[in-house]
Formats: structure tokens, C-alpha cells, sequence
């Protein structure tokens, strides 16, 4: 098998799946019964690229 | 980490040891105008930071027409609102003059001020004491019942308590809100354990000093019957403790977080007197009996400098009951609040723990910078007015703090750095 093929067993095997961000797409997984951990995620300053690059310079 | 990195951390540690190390002991009860020489006729300290008449709320309004009125300064509150409206008051924040004040935050010349000493530091703090609940000046009241209570706190309940505060020696309050943070409450919209620790050291002190068994039986029924009593107390407290914490040199912890009813505004620790300001938020929450958010004022009061110091909303773990109170969900999540605001704080507090969270320490010491990239805004606990002046309070809620308040406050503390 080559280095770019997917593994088999992500098609196989039960999936165990952590998910980032919008917790919406880990109820669902919940809700279809796949085992999910949820991290409560967001991007640095809401996404807001002027604040982030303030806060490298700051060190948050 | 960069040096300016390291000057920040450095000095934050600072800010915070200030305000752990802080000793605010309840001292005594004074005049205002004795407490703050700049309080002449026509005078008026309010809530939140510097607002002017015309874009003051309803019930701001009302109180500064009731307060008018109290002072002699108007014969009713049609000529005290013609007055303010022509420019006859001055008005300015009660942080400008080491004071706070709950809601709209009256203080005026003749109104009794309680006095809380840092002792660690050295300054004073200011305060009027707590009305009570219902139809009081604190959220707009402002008729005849409203001004005979002010001037029976003035005339007699206010020089009583403080003859007994001196007789005491002073009631320190950082272990009696330890202990309070134990039973329950957490210093904004729960008082009930504090009051009563506070009623229990100051009994025999007032039996004491009392002329007047009217005015004894007067004032054990007030402070028995007000849950709220000690709100303003610990109010004092905040104000005592982050004074000394303000100033220091390349910090970026908050040191008031306060609200007019137009305006939100913080200050923070390395950028001085300065306020940084965004429209108020409207409280979430619950509503007495016939009223609901359609009668509400929005957020309001200067109260919010008790969760600059760990207490209020950032307490939440330690007053599961108040979670119900103030619409905040199961008392069982309460401690997530805590959690949440751990998140933008710098420092535990380890003398005011919480039992139902391990005794973790409240979260002390907001960072503007966590808070700005957590995208998290401080949680307030707080009561809710009416926004007609005259009604009063209407439920309690908890709020955020405006995002918009900390963003700003970032980008003037990177220009005062130099890295904007």
C-alpha cells in the first residue's frame, strides 16, 4: 500500500473522533452513537487578525 | 518570551500581590462631604464612568432628581429635573473620588458614607449604605418613602453604625468574606451569610453605643431584614483593595470594571485613570412578578468592582442557590462559571477559597489580554432596574462585560508600548 492510500481501518474499525471548534458536528457524531471528545476551540481575539498579531507581540 | 513579555508578567504579578496582600477594615461612618472635601451643593457623584444629563438613563435620572430633592437642592423633582437639564449639577464618577456606589450610585454631601482603611496600603475607600430592597434611590426610586429612609440612615441609623464600628476597633472584611465564600455567598447578588457574620460581630457594639432603644431595635430590624446589607460593604472592599493596584507601570490587569447605564467602562492597572468604554449590555435574567425585559434598564452600577476582585459572577461555585436566582441555569453548573473566568485571570485567590470546587481559589486579576484572546468577557452577577426613573428594582440577571471595553484597552496598552 502506498504512503498515500487511506488506512483501511479508518473504514473499518469503530471510529474515535476529536473534534475542534463548532460543537454542533460533535452532537451529531454523539447522537450517531461515535465515541467523540469535544475541545472548546476558537481562534485567538475571535479571529480578529489585527488583535491576534497585537497579542503575539503582547504574549498572551 | 520577549523582554516586553517579561515586563508585563513581572508586572502583573505585581498588580495582583497588591491587591492579595490588601487589609480593608470597616472603620467607620461619616458625612460624605467630611469623607470627600470636593462634595459642595450641587455636587453628585454617580455610578460607572463620566456620563452627562443628556445621555444619562431613566432611572440615573430619577435618582439624581430624588437626590436633588433630598439635598434641598430643588423643591420637587420637576424643578430638580429642570435643573439638571440646565447645566445646575456637576456630575462625576464615584471611582474619580476613591468611592463606589451600587446601581446609580448616589453620593452626595450629607449622605452618610461607610469607610473601609486598607490597612496594607494605607488608603480609604467610600460608600453609602445599602437602602435595602424594593422601591430604593440605588435603582431610581425616588418618592417620599424613598427620601424619609435616606434621611433616617442620615440622621440615625448612620451615626449609630458608626459610633459602633469605632467602638469595634474596625470589622476587618477579607476573613469575613472568606467565610461568607463558605456559606454560600458570593458578595453580589448573595449577601445573606455576610449580612448576617456582619449583624453578629457589630450586635454588642451597637447595644453599646445605642441612646435610643427606638434606634437600636431600629437598626438590628434593618440590617436583619436587608440580605443585601453587606453588598455595599463588599463593594468598599473592592474599591480599597484595587486603588494601590492601579498604576503599575506596564500591567494589564483590570482595576474597575464599572457601568453607568449608558456605558460600561474598565480601567486597567497600566494605563492609569483611564476609562475604556462600550455601550452597556441589557442583563439576561429573571423578572419579579408582572415585569419582564421589556421593562428592564440595561446594566448598570458601579457593584461590578467586586468582580474585578474574584467575587460576583467569578464566585459563581461557591453560591449555587444564586445561579437560580439570577437565571444562570442549574445550581450544579455554577462552578463552570468559576471555571470560565479562571480562563482570563492571572492568580487564585488562596485566602478566599471555594469548598465546592476543591477550595479553589477565586480567580483574581483580569488580564486584558486573556480576555481579548480567549474572546471571553467577564460574568457580572447583578440586579436589574426598572427603565423609568421612580419603579425600582425589577429581577436580577447575570450580564458580560462589552468585549469592546478590553479590545480597546489592548490596542492603546500596544500604542503606550510602542508594538501597535
Amino acid at each position: 500500500m502506498s504512503e498515500d492510500a487511506p488506512p483501511a481501518h479508518l473504514l473499518n474499525d469503530p471510529l474515535v473522533v476529536i473534534n475542534l471548534g463548532l460543537e454542533g458536528f460533535s452532537r451529531d457524531l454523539a447522537g450517531q452513537g461515535v465515541d467523540v471528545v469535544h475541545v472548546d476551540w476558537a481562534p485567538p481575539a475571535g479571529g480578529d487578525a489585527r488583535l491576534a498579531e497585537l497579542l503575539s507581540k503582547l504574549g498572551a | 518570551m520577549s523582554s516586553l513579555e517579561a515586563t508585563i508578567e513581572a508586572a502583573n504579578q505585581e498588580t495582583v500581590r497588591r491587591m492579595l496582600a490588601a487589609e480593608p477594615v470597616l472603620v467607620d461612618v461619616i458625612p460624605a462631604s467630611e469623607a470627600i472635601p470636593a462634595l459642595d451643593d450641587g455636587v453628585i457623584l454617580h455610578a460607572g464612568p463620566p456620563v452627562a444629563w443628556k445621555r444619562m438613563c431613566g432611572p440615573m435620572r430619577g435618582a439624581i432628581c430624588g437626590v436633588a430633592v433630598f439635598e434641598g437642592w430643588a423643591k420637587d423633582l420637576a424643578a430638580a429635573e429642570a435643573l439638571a437639564a440646565e447645566g445646575a449639577f456637576a456630575f462625576h464618577p464615584n471611582h474619580t473620588f476613591d468611592a463606589v456606589g451600587p446601581m446609580t450610585g448616589m453620593t452626595t454631601r450629607s449622605q452618610p458614607v461607610m469607610v473601609v482603611e486598607n490597612r496594607a496600603f494605607g488608603n480609604r475607600a467610600y460608600c453609602a449604605i445599602n437602602e435595602g430592597l424594593g422601591k430604593v434611590m440605588r435603582f431610581g426610586g425616588n418618592d417620599a418613602e424613598v427620601l424619609e429612609r435616606l434621611a433616617w440612615l442620615r440622621e440615625r441609623f448612620g451615626p449609630l453604625l458608626g459610633a459602633a464600628l469605632r467602638r469595634s476597633g474596625g470589622v476587618e472584611l477579607s476573613p469575613l468574606i472568606a467565610r461568607g465564600l463558605t456559606m454560600g455567598d458570593e458578595m453580589h447578588q448573595r449577601n445573606v451569610a455576610c449580612s448576617s457574620l456582619f449583624l453578629r460581630a457589630l450586635a454588642p457594639h451597637l447595644a453599646a453605643v445605642a441612646d435610643d432603644d427606638d434606634d437600636l431595635e431600629g437598626a438590628f430590624a434593618f440590617m436583619g431584614g436587608n440580605d443585601q446589607f453587606f453588598l455595599n460593604i463588599a463593594m468598599i472592599a473592592g474599591k480599597a483593595i484595587t486603588d494601590p493596584a492601579n498604576g503599575v507601570e506596564g500591567s494589564t490587569v483590570v482595576t474597575a470594571m464599572s457601568r453607568n447605564g449608558t456605558d460600561f467602562g474598565i480601567r486597567v492597572s497600566g494605563l492609569g485613570d483611564t476609562w475604556f468604554t462600550a455601550p452597556v449590555e441589557m442583563p439576561a435574567g429573571l423578572y419579579f412578578p408582572g415585569y419582564t425585559e421589556a421593562d428592564a434598564n440595561p446594566d448598570m452600577g458601579d457593584s461590578a468592582i467586586v468582580e474585578t476582585i474574584g467575587l460576583g459572577g467569578f464566585a459563581m461555585g461557591a453560591a449555587p442557590a444564586v445561579a437560580g436566582f439570577v437565571g444562570a441555569g442549574a445550581p450544579s453548573g455554577a462552578g463552570s462559571y468559576t471555571r470560565a473566568m479562571r480562563e482570563i485571570t492571572v492568580a487564585e485567590n488562596p485566602n478566599w477559597t471555594i469548598p465546592a470546587m476543591d477550595f479553589a481559589g477565586a480567580p483574581t486579576g483580569i488580564d486584558i489580554r486573556l480576555v481579548v484572546d480567549a474572546n471571553v468577557a467577564p460574568t457580572i452577577n447583578t440586579g436589574i432596574a426598572h427603565r423609568e426613573p421612580g419603579v425600582g428594582q425589577v429581577g436580577a440577571g447575570i450580564v458580560k462585560a462589552p468585549m469592546a471595553c478590553f479590545r480597546e484597552a489592548l490596542i492603546a496598552f500596544a500604542e503606550k508600548a510602542g508594538v501597535a
